[in-house]
């Protein structure tokens, strides 16, 4: 669901091929009919953005004919705990839990929380509400769960499930509406393949079967995408399918290395390993900080040792100049004090609160939400950098944005001044791509660059150099930080070695100088030093693991021998939960790890996600805490109370358990909640950032279509690796829009001609394609119509169009700050669009007639009265 | 018509007929379109390579297909045919839905259109722009309905969508082989037909010797190219580029006596999972080509995927009519010599 793997994934889709080919059943949850339809067994439509109810409707499958695994449930997931009798349900408060404030559109989720749990509440360091909200502090749960107070000792239970307040019955009643005749009102999804899935997808699970899920940025790129995840997470708990081989909810990350452009981030709210970035407010020193995310002395797991990995990390930045008596320089991270998220900040460009940008494998003029406002935002900056393989649409706006057809960018008058430097493409550079499952695998370089091309490693290595040579002389406090730092790589020629930065980020032992084995051995004392805990022991003795490449035919199908995947080369996470309580596969046939009571520890295939040495049988001492506290029989290490979560008791913005709301954009109103989308999401009300209306709002009807985009293998995102390519550009040549013969002949669309697409933000246009593949839906009781578009086009390159990223607005996932970019309404019209003034009234003459105007959309909680919009500049 | 006179039989040593000694076990492509998923990698490969040129940036609307077919331009070529017709073993989830008529035909019917006014009646396809009039003309294309208007008989019962990577199919009798009048073309040791530019002369009557339409003149050099099957890559013990950049393994390249047996199991298994529409294409020795060293397992009839039915080499049949030519000139001549005589008479 939420992946087109076979056009988006071709590579790793040969997976999938395969287990098809030994009898697996594929099915492809999808708006529109794709290439990964053509080869599955199974292709299940739906209406994009309603993929919650779906999900809650396969819950709701599970629970009612009691077909989870139970023995599973009640001893891995946290389905026996009681939840506070306080806590309000969205079915008791029309959408919403309890603990909601309109002001903020934040939840305090104090309610949330397990019965019997430490009241006393937080502890030190931890964030405000409204302040985490503003931080996206969902992003650190990348590698573990959130700190969870007082759930050391016995916890209120029911192993029975029988009691009202049990998470299971919570869950039970939560989702009791999401029936496959609601499904089937709600998604357009028919009941009998609604049905078809369930019962296939239960049938394959249990203690013999695993059934593996896969989701990409059809899930994230939504306003409640962490909440798809998220239940998603809750099927695969409920069916036992965590933990265990040929299961599991599979992320398929973007770039070849996206999935390591989060573990080793270039989030504004991130440290490597997804160690929070520090609160100005909330954490003023390190001792602040480390509380916060370790949680104190009251809960479990391993993330409590994440003081050792925050001190390894600084030392491992500041190298000697890190001591105990400086906080180990804690004082030198910067602090954020808010949202610093990629939106804002190009909103904060628009205000001219920015001077400087820099673009590294991105192109926002065509690949990132907006398209208008990025580049009028880049148009308003003192200085742009650009990296990259070819000249962009982002280094060139100045002369060839929309906007200058438009007159919105004049050439002459644009002040932003823009340096454009060739990147070493993959194949002239050495180094690590880190993938969907955590794996590093190393590449060598192929070939030299060619002219000025450079690997990015010597571009930051060199630009830190000579920024710290210019501020050399320095005596300013300020640039202490950056003279201080370490910044102490081995460098061949001038070209900085990957292999040592590499050694860097795996970490070593400071008083032998040996490189360690892994994050167990990373002290909190600055013996150590590490760049990111999680990649730990990827050096470990002096091999580079990421390096290797045993062919799959020489091992077993763990094949722990190729790459090698973080945490110590862990491949399925949480394995733990593959064996029974006693420590036995619960299945001969589904065997992965176990414990071997001869040797006294935990064996088999995969490497243990537990301590090695910890037998099934043990039971923390009384007063434990941390690793210490975590039982035999808790699988979900990095968890505070080690459990599988059905029910979050914190961590999410938005609530604890997921719940059907609306997109931002939606032509028909929720129909099992008065509350009508996210009432957390953010919406950054602005007249540059106008939203369709939806119901209750009126005139909704003049945006009648669901809008959704994905990717053409053909291309590759917004286009700089491929429209420049002859042999790609010839295969998808020209910006199209697929729509259904019904579509066709309600908008008058002929195939191959020209229609253009109209929101409140643009109107692109495109050739059409009349398909089969795309059809139409009865939700509601009315046919609704949908409409895609691929969105690698934009102004420059050997074939060129509008980009599709300029028809979406800003509308984030609270969560986590993803764009809503899979869906959004609009109209369709015939023929080509309107240029130059005639665009813009063309635009205003739509927003007009829906009415549209700074509140529009920003009434989060629906019926509240508060709109949640922006003071406007003087300009 | 019974052939008891055309050229013998191809034997299964083509490579030893053609005088290699000592030569390796014939190579092909066992190309499985039912794991295909139209990435095109094939190629693109195939074009970096061979360093094939593109053949031009036209939006053809022929489904994903952007390249037409294959030509001097196009080795491997991917086609992609959507049709409101059941897949077996596949529930496409678009029948039931509030649809009316397919696009399918509709859709067709506009590029055909485009093709028959086109200067070369169809080919230029993939090698240059169909143009699209601004105001939509009448193509005769059947009424859109709305969702609901029909009567059932008329909508969408089902859906499927096929791709299949299109080669030269190395022809055990190999038409184009048999008609290049300067060696040019010739047979590997590998088994495999590969045409040879520098010594080409463009007559062109290979492109006429092709009962698939495969080989074609460039129109820079006005040479015949096509599929080498990577001659260059096999003598180093490569496979060829299109087979090695396959994600799903739909190009299989090997030896084709075990690639035959390779392809009937998958059939059986196929046939096991309900896909009962699963086929063998140029398998069979016995065919009018004596078998393809490129095959293909497709899900439906050949024609389906734009694929002669009953494919024979043109040149079959030269034997028996250089025969009958020969008798008709022996007549001629005994006529003649009988006329000569008769006047001495």
């Amino acid at each position: 669901m939420g992946s087109n793997m076979a056009e988006a994934h071709p590579v790793g889709f040969q997976w999938v091929m395969e287990a098809k080919a030994r009898g697996t059943r594929v099915f492809h949850v999808d708006p529109r009919f794709s290439r990964t339809s053509a080869v599955a067994n199974v292709h299940v439509p739906l209406r994009a953005g309603s993929d919650l109810a779906f999900l809650g409707g396969v819950i709701n499958y599970i629970l009612s004919n009691e077909l989870d695994f139970r023995e599973y449930v009640v001893a891995y997931t946290n389905a026996a705990h009681l939840i506070r009798e306080d806590f309000r349900d969205t079915e008791d408060l029309d959408g919403l839990f309890s603990g909601y404030d309109p002001e903020t559109a934040t939840y305090d989720p104090e309610t949330w929380h397990y019965e019997g749990a430490d009241p006393t509440g937080s502890s030190p360091g931890q964030e405000a509400p409204a302040e985490a909200k503003q931080h996206a502090r969902g992003d650190t749960h990348g590698a573990a769960g959130p700190t969870l107070d007082g759930v050391l000792g016995k916890m209120a239970s029911d192993p029975t499930l029988q009691h009202p307040r049990c998470v299971y019955q919570v869950l039970k009643r939560h989702f009791a509406r999401y029936t496959p005749e609601m499904v089937e009102e709600v998604c357009g999804t028919p009941r009998e393949q609604f049905l078809e899935l369930c019962e296939a997808w239960t049938a394959n699970s249990g203690r013999e079967r695993t059934s593996a899920l896969v989701y990409s940025v059809g899930w994230t790129q939504h306003s409640v995408g962490s909440q798809y995840i998220r239940a998603g997470s809750i099927i695969q708990l409920l069916l036992g399918n965590i933990g265990r081989p040929g299961g599991g909810i599979l992320a398929l990350r973007g770039h070849a290395s996206i999935q390591g452009s989060t573990d080793v981030p270039t989030l504004f709210n991130l440290l490597p390993g997804y160690l929070a970035m520090p609160s100005s407010v909330s954490h003023p020193d390190l001792e602040s900080y480390l509380e916060s995310i370790c949680g104190g002395e009251n809960q479990k797991g391993f993330w409590c040792n994440a003081n050792a990995y925050m001190v390894s990390l600084l030392k491992e930045y500041w190298g000697k100049r890190a001591t105990p008596e400086n906080d180990f320089c804690y004082d030198y991270l910067p602090r954020i004090s808010g949202d610093h998220g990629t939106y804002r900040t190009l909103m904060d460009m628009i205000d001219g609160k920015v001077s400087g940008y820099f673009l590294i494998g991105q192109n926002p003029a065509v690949g990132s939400a907006h398209g208008r406002l990025q580049r009028l935002g880049m148009a308003n900056l003192d200085w742009v950098v650009v990296r990259d393989l070819a000249m962009i649409e982002s280094a060139s706006f100045w002369k060839d944005a929309p906007e200058i057809e438009t007159g919105e960018i004049v050439t002459e008058k644009c002040r932003t001044e823009v340096f454009f430097f060739p990147a070493a493409s993959h194949v002239e550079k050495e180094g690590s791509f880190t993938q969907t499952q955590r794996m590093l695998q190393w590449r060598d370089k192929a070939v030299e660059p060619t002219g000025d091309q450079r690997s990015d490693l010597w571009f930051y290595y060199h630009l830190g150099r000579r920024i710290r040579e210019r501020l050399a002389e320095s005596s300013d406090d300020r640039d202490r930080p950056i003279l201080d730092l370490a910044w102490d790589y081995e460098v061949h020629g001038d070209e900085p070695s990957a292999e040592d930065v590499l050694k860097h980020i795996s970490g070593r032992d400071l008083t032998t100088g040996r490189l360690v084995d892994g994050y167990m051995d990373l002290k909190a004392d600055g013996t150590t030093s590490c760049g990111c805990w999680i990649y730990s022991g990827v050096y470990a003795g002096g091999v580079n693991k990421a390096a290797r490449r045993t062919s799959r035919l020489d091992q077993d199908e763990t094949a722990l021998e190729w790459g090698w995947a973080w945490p110590y080369n862990r491949r399925v996470l949480y394995n733990r939960a593959s064996a029974d309580p006693q420590g036995r596969p619960w299945s001969e046939r589904k065997a992965l790890i176990w414990w071997d009571p001869d040797r006294g520890e935990w064996t088999g295939h995969d490497v243990p996600d537990f301590e090695q040495k910890k037998p099934p049988d043990y039971v923390p001492p009384p007063g434990s805490s941390g690793v210490q506290a975590l039982s035999g029989d808790d699988p979900f290490i990095m968890q505070a109370d080690g459990k599988g979560w059905l029910f979050a008791p914190r961590g999410l913005v938005d609530g604890p358990i997921p719940t059907h709301y609306e997109p931002h954009e939606s032509p028909v109103r929720n129909p099992l909640y008065p509350q009508q989308g996210n009432p957390t999401r953010m919406v950054y009300g602005r007249r540059d950032n106008p939203s369709n209306p939806s119901p209750p709002e009126a005139h909704s009807d003049v945006f009648p279509y669901v809008l959704t985009a994905s990717r053409l293998t053909e291309h590759h995102t917004a286009g700089a690796m491929s429209r420049a390519l002859p042999y790609l550009a010839e295969l998808q040549p020209a910006l199209t829009v697929e729509v259904s013969p019904e579509l066709a002949a309600e908008r008058g669309l002929t195939h191959l001609g020209w229609a253009h697409v109209i929101t409140s933000r643009a109107a692109i246009e495109a050739r059409v394609m009349v398909t089969d593949r795309m059809a139409p839906l009865r939700v509601q009781g009315r046919t609704l119509h949908q409409i895609w578009l691929p969105f690698h086009w934009g102004t420059v390159g050997l074939v060129t169009g509008d980009a599709f990223n300029d028809l979406l607005g800003l509308f984030l996932d609270s969560n986590v700050f993803i764009q809503e970019s899979k869906v959004a309404t609009c109209d369709i019209q015939p023929g080509r669009r309107p240029r130059g003034h005639e665009l813009l009234d063309y635009i205003r003459g739509y927003r007009e007639r829906a009415g549209i105007t700074t509140d529009t959309g920003t009434h989060v909680a629906t019926g509240s009265g508060v709109a949640h919009v922006e003071e406007e500049l003087p300009s | 018509m019974k052939h008891t006179k055309s050229l013998p039989k191809p034997s299964a040593d083509v490579a030893g007929d053609a005088g290699h000694v000592d030569h390796p076990p014939r190579v092909g492509f066992f190309t499985d379109t039912s794991v295909c998923i139209g990435c095109k990698a094939c190629e693109v490969a195939c074009k970096e390579w061979n360093l094939v040129p593109d053949d031009g940036f036209d939006l053809l609307g022929m489904s994903m297909d952007n390249t037409g077919s294959l030509g001097a331009s196009t080795w491997r070529h991917v086609a992609f045919v959507e049709q409101p017709v059941p897949l077996g073993a596949q529930t496409s989830g678009l029948a039931g839905l509030p649809t009316g008529t397919s696009a399918g035909t509709a859709a067709a019917e506009v590029v055909a259109s485009r093709l028959r006014a086109a200067e070369r009646g169809g080919g230029e396809l993939g090698t240059s722009p169909l143009e699209v009039p601004e105001v939509p003309e009448d193509l005769g294309m059947p009424t859109f309905q709305r969702p609901g208007d029909g009567t059932g008989a008329e909508s969408r019962t089902d859906f499927r969508w096929l791709m299949s990577s299109d080669v030269c199919k190395h022809c055990t009798h190999a038409g184009c082989l048999d008609v290049c009048p300067t060696g040019a073309l010739f047979r590997t040791e590998f088994g495999t037909v590969v045409v040879q530019q520098d010594i080409c002369n463009g007559c062109g009557y290979c492109v006429s010797g092709c009962p698939y339409g495969v080989i074609d003149r460039g129109v820079v050099d006005g040479r015949a190219h096509k599929c080498t099957l990577c001659y260059d890559r096999l003598h180093d013990g490569l496979e060829p580029a299109c087979a090695k950049a396959c994600p799903t393994d739909s190009i299989q390249f090997g030896e084709l006596d075990e690639l035959r047996e390779r392809a009937a199991n998958r059939v059986d298994q196929l046939h096991e999972r309900g896909v009962t529409e699963a086929r063998l294409y140029g398998a069979d020795p016995d065919d009018g080509v004596g078998g393809t060293g490129a095959f293909f397992l497709l899900l439906d009839d050949p024609e389906v995927y734009g694929l002669p039915p009953d494919p024979v080499v043109p040149t079959r049949d030269a034997p028996a009519m250089w025969k009958a030519a020969g008798a008709a000139g022996a007549a001629f001549l005994t006529a003649g010599v009988a006329a000569f005589l008769g006047t001495r008479r």
